[in-house]
């Protein structure tokens, strides 16, 4: 008898949802986390005196639509912003706006518009074909299951209903990378770095890398499978956490919080329960992590307890971040040159033509700082004034490319590349540093250490084809089940991926239980 | 024609001045990248000096890794099918490795020093897996291959002249243990261990001791009808004795491409090695599911009528084809005509009646043979002095 069904690893918010979904199903389970507040990646923290930001993901633009709506989360108190315009911020104040399907600004005349939206139906149409794979566990390819062959039956008539020259495009496009697809297509720079970028976001990928087509179609079609748009979650990240906390523990999941697990135990050749640091022992039928499959496989469990093979694969899984952030507390409303307060409550990105870009990334490959940087940054005090105190206001920023471990330290270099970075932003918003309050640099290393990600990298491993579908995280350890038995995988390393989306969550909760893992 | 030039990129053994001096026919090939020889004067000659008096067989280019620290014992239990723990100190076991599908990348032999002090023997390089397998071990692996010398000493009066060498009491070391002595101030080390299936030792060297020691032996031996032997005669002795040999029996998984060609320690018959009392080991999961679903193929031991071996040979049931011959030979002690062959299920159990399609040419002119043969239960030759202690006086 042992003391729960399931135990989950990690409340973050696939961790979270996993175990909202079992616990619908009647299945007695634990999520143990050893951070204080629910959520993970989706949390609210006060960096400075009474500021408050979101900490690590500051938008929500994937989260499924079936997720939000099962597990009742308006009802446990999100609130989303309306969808947000991105608005690509140029030197001369002549601001490239893409909002509802369209560009304006920036000199894009109706050659480049027309380019855009045809580039969008396009995605669009693929997002469609992926769609299916997403909202599914990932189909084995050889081994004789009616499941996956009725997925790969799905996936190869949504191919060929693409029509033969979207098909084609769809094979050639995806190996290939976003750099080649933009200059195809586009020719306005600014148009192209646009799209680059969230081609690159949370990667270590410059637009010239492989597999950036892919992580663009993981962007879009996690954007469809929400249909919210861009939004800001009203409250903070952290409100979308305790949602789903307050979500999973409706339906009968117990949460332990403040304690992590130290490690996953095993009983003969099978995953028992777990360890906390506390060194209590609690035991469970299966356990399924949430953590991302470094974390999982090499500290957890430990690659003593499993075959070598898999330990290898672990070994070599790829999960490096050139993501940081910034985070600023500011006296003021900040003045964006050309932008009213309206506009400065979007999305606002920086972002220089792609082959400034890839020079951007350079220098995080030899652990060197780079001298140019992009940005994707968010006002959130401007709709939600409960971030900061009256009249005053918290800008946060996504910034690529940072290295994980530069050279010097990070004890030498965060100083002045926090400094550096400000002054990149005061190009587009002068006086901003005679705002601040108080700032502070979140490199890829410091969300290693604060939300456990290993790498920094908030979407559990490289988005990259061969660590993705059928074979996320790794050959062997697919659909949501590992070669060691008794141990799940529920978080962004499992199949659909990284970002807000909920999907390896849903799909784990429902893969588990359609294999009676918890009979 | 020798396969061999002087200004070779082969590698030699520490005992090639010795070899070369002896190998009267010239006859070389590579084992692993050495220079070996093939047959030194007469191959049935060299296979009854193993029979009958001693054969010296000169078996360095063996890869030899050193597994060491704390998580050692830890290690090699996970790496290999076997019970580790069941391995003495000072004993050696017969091993299998597998890849997490559990299909064997190689089979070998672990000598157990210490607790956690092993030296593992393999036919293949095995580096990078050894590597990779040390993730999560404190342990250390380092390659030895060059640092130690040895030579299969085998045969009736192998102990005889092993004593004479100075290896006292050696008559009362068991099959599979290890005794210690030093020669001409280095160490020697004797494992009752082998690969023809007969009384006999290997006995492991620094390498420059090693011409003395080839020296010695054969010095002490010379009354004792001491004879090296390449390796077309320890071929015939280990088909004879039922020893499987990697890249001719089975395939290491690692250098297969095509699918399905790889095979599991249950298709090889060494189902025994597998030893699924441990929680863990490389392959395991894969093992046991084979074992649930049933194998592929069965690895069956044939005794075929007539003395024309099966070489190649198709084996049939009923007029089909139901499997292949890997190694054929007629073995002179046993006096029988044996084939290994790869059966697929369900045929090939013991006492199963098949036919080999034989061919075989005589001054040009081929004839083609149905043989009936009988699937045996072991091999033929199993002499008593290859089990008992004290070994036998010759």
């Amino acid at each position: 008898m042992t003391d729960y069904d399931a135990i989950v690893v990690g409340a973050g918010h696939n961790g979270l949802i996993c175990a909202a979904y079992l616990a619908k199903a009647q299945h007695k389970v634990l999520v143990v986390d050893g951070r204080s507040v629910p959520g993970g990646c989706a949390s609210t923290r006060e960096f400075a005196d009474g500021f408050s930001v979101s900490d690590c993901a500051q938008w929500l633009s994937q989260l499924d639509r079936n997720v939000m709506s099962d597990l009742k989360l308006a009802d446990m108190g999100l609130s989303l912003s309306d969808a947000k315009a991105t608005i690509s911020l140029q030197a001369d104040a002549d601001h490239l706006i893409l909002a509802d399907g369209t560009a304006s600004g920036a000199g894009v005349d109706d050659e480049d518009l027309a380019a855009y939206r045809g580039f969008r139906h396009m995605m669009t149409r693929f997002a469609n074909v992926l769609k299916t794979l997403y909202q599914g566990r990932p189909p084995k390819l050889v081994e004789k299951n009616w499941t996956d062959r009725l997925t790969l039956l799905k996936l190869g008539l949504g191919l060929k209903m693409l029509g033969k020259n979207h098909m084609q495009d769809l094979m050639r496009l995806a190996l290939i990378n976003i750099y080649d697809v933009m200059n195809e297509h586009f020719k306005h720079p600014a148009l192209k770095s646009a799209i680059a970028m969230d081609a690159v976001t949370g990667t270590n990928m410059g637009p010239r890398s492989p597999n950036t087509v892919y992580s663009y179609l993981h962007r879009i079609t996690g954007e469809h499978l929400s249909g919210t748009g861009t939004t800001q979650v009203m409250g903070g990240m952290g409100v979308l956490g305790d949602a789903l906390a307050e979500s999973a523990k409706a339906a009968g999941a117990e949460i332990k919080l403040g304690v992590a697990v130290k490690s996953i135990e095993k009983t003969g050749d099978k995953v028992s329960g777990v360890e906390l640091e506390d060194g209590s022992h609690i035991t469970s039928k299966i356990v399924i992590s949430s953590a991302d499959p470094t974390t999982t496989f090499k500290t957890l469990l430990g690659y003593h307890q499993m075959e070598a093979g898999m330990a290898k694969r672990a070994e070599l899984y790829r999960n490096r971040s050139g993501t940081a952030k910034i985070h600023l507390a500011l006296r003021a409303l900040p003045s964006f040159t050309g932008l009213t307060t309206k506009q400065l409550s979007q999305r606002l990105i920086i972002v220089p033509p792609m082959d400034e870009m890839e020079k951007a990334l350079n220098p995080i490959k030899y652990r060197e700082i780079s001298d140019r940087h992009l940005f994707d940054i968010s006002v959130p005090t401007i709709e939600d004034s409960s971030l900061a105190p009256e009249g005053q206001h918290v800008l946060t920023a996504l910034v690529h490319y940072v290295p994980f471990d530069p050279k010097e330290g990070w004890d030498e270099a965060r100083g002045p590349l926090l400094e550096r970075l400000i002054g990149e932003l005061e190009v587009y918003a002068p006086g901003l540093s005679s705002l601040l309050i108080a700032s502070e640099l979140v490199t890829p290393s410091d969300f290693e250490h604060s939300h456990k990600v290993t790498g920094g990298n908030w979407h559990h491993g490289e988005l990259s084809i061969d660590q993705a579908l059928m074979m996320r995280p790794f050959p062997g350890s697919t659909q949501y089940a590992t070669a060691v038995d008794g141990l799940f995988l529920c978080g962004a390393g499992a199949h659909p991926g990284g970002g807000l989306l909920g999907l390896p969550g849903r799909n784990a909760a429902r893969e588990i239980i359609k294999r009676g893992a918890l009979a | 024609m020798s396969t061999v030039s002087r200004d070779t990129m082969m590698l030699t053994t520490p005992f090639h001045s010795r070899v070369e001096a002896m190998c009267d026919l010239n006859d070389w090939g590579n084992w692993m990248g050495y220079t070996t020889p093939n047959a030194y004067f007469d191959v049935e000659l060299e296979y009854f000096a193993v029979r009958s008096t001693t054969g010296v067989f000169d078996l360095s280019p063996m890869n030899k890794y050193r597994i060491s620290g704390p998580d050692a014992s830890r290690y090699m239990d996970r790496l290999v099918t076997r019970d580790v723990s069941k391995i003495g100190i000072d004993r050696v076991g017969y091993a299998i490795w597998c890849n997490d599908a559990g299909q064997v990348l190689d089979d070998g032999t672990i000598f157990r020093f210490a607790e956690n002090e092993f030296r593992l023997c393999s036919y293949q390089r095995a580096d990078d897996w050894l590597a990779w397998n040390t993730l999560g071990f404190d342990v250390s692996v380092e390659n030895v291959s060059e640092s130690i010398a040895a030579l299969a000493v085998q045969g009736p009066t192998s102990c005889t002249i092993l004593t004479l060498l100075g290896c006292e009491n050696l008559n009362q070391l068991k099959p599979f243990g290890m005794a210690h002595y030093t020669f001409e101030g280095h160490p020697l080390m004797v494992s009752r261990t082998g690969f023809t299936g007969d009384l006999g030792y290997e006995v492991w060297v620094p390498p420059e001791t090693a011409e003395a020691l080839w020296d010695r032996l054969f010095e002490l031996g010379h009354e004792y009808l001491i004879k090296p032997f390449g390796s077309h005669a320890l071929e015939l002795a280990r088909i004879e004795a039922g020893f499987l040999q990697a890249h001719v029996d089975f395939l290491p998984a690692e250098d297969v491409v095509r699918v399905g060609r790889t095979r599991s320690p249950f298709e090889l018959g060494l189902g025994w090695l597998v030893h699924f009392s441990k929680p863990l080991f490389n392959g395991r999961s894969a093992l046991l599911k084979e074992q649930e679903q049933g194998s592929r193929y069965r690895f069956a031991l044939l005794d075929v009528a007539g003395n024309k071996p099966a070489e190649h040979s198709f084996i049939m049931k009923d007029g089909k084809v139901v499997g292949t011959v890997t190694s054929a030979a007629w073995c002179p002690t046993a006096k029988s005509n044996l084939a290994y062959a790869q059966i697929e299920m369900p045929h090939g159990a013991v006492g199963d009646e098949l036919v080999a399609e034989i061919y075989y040419q005589r001054e040009l002119h081929w004839t083609q043979l149905y043989a009936p043969c009988k699937v045996i239960d072991g091999p033929i030759f199993q002499p008593a002095r290859r089990r008992q202690t004290p070994a036998p006086p010759q």
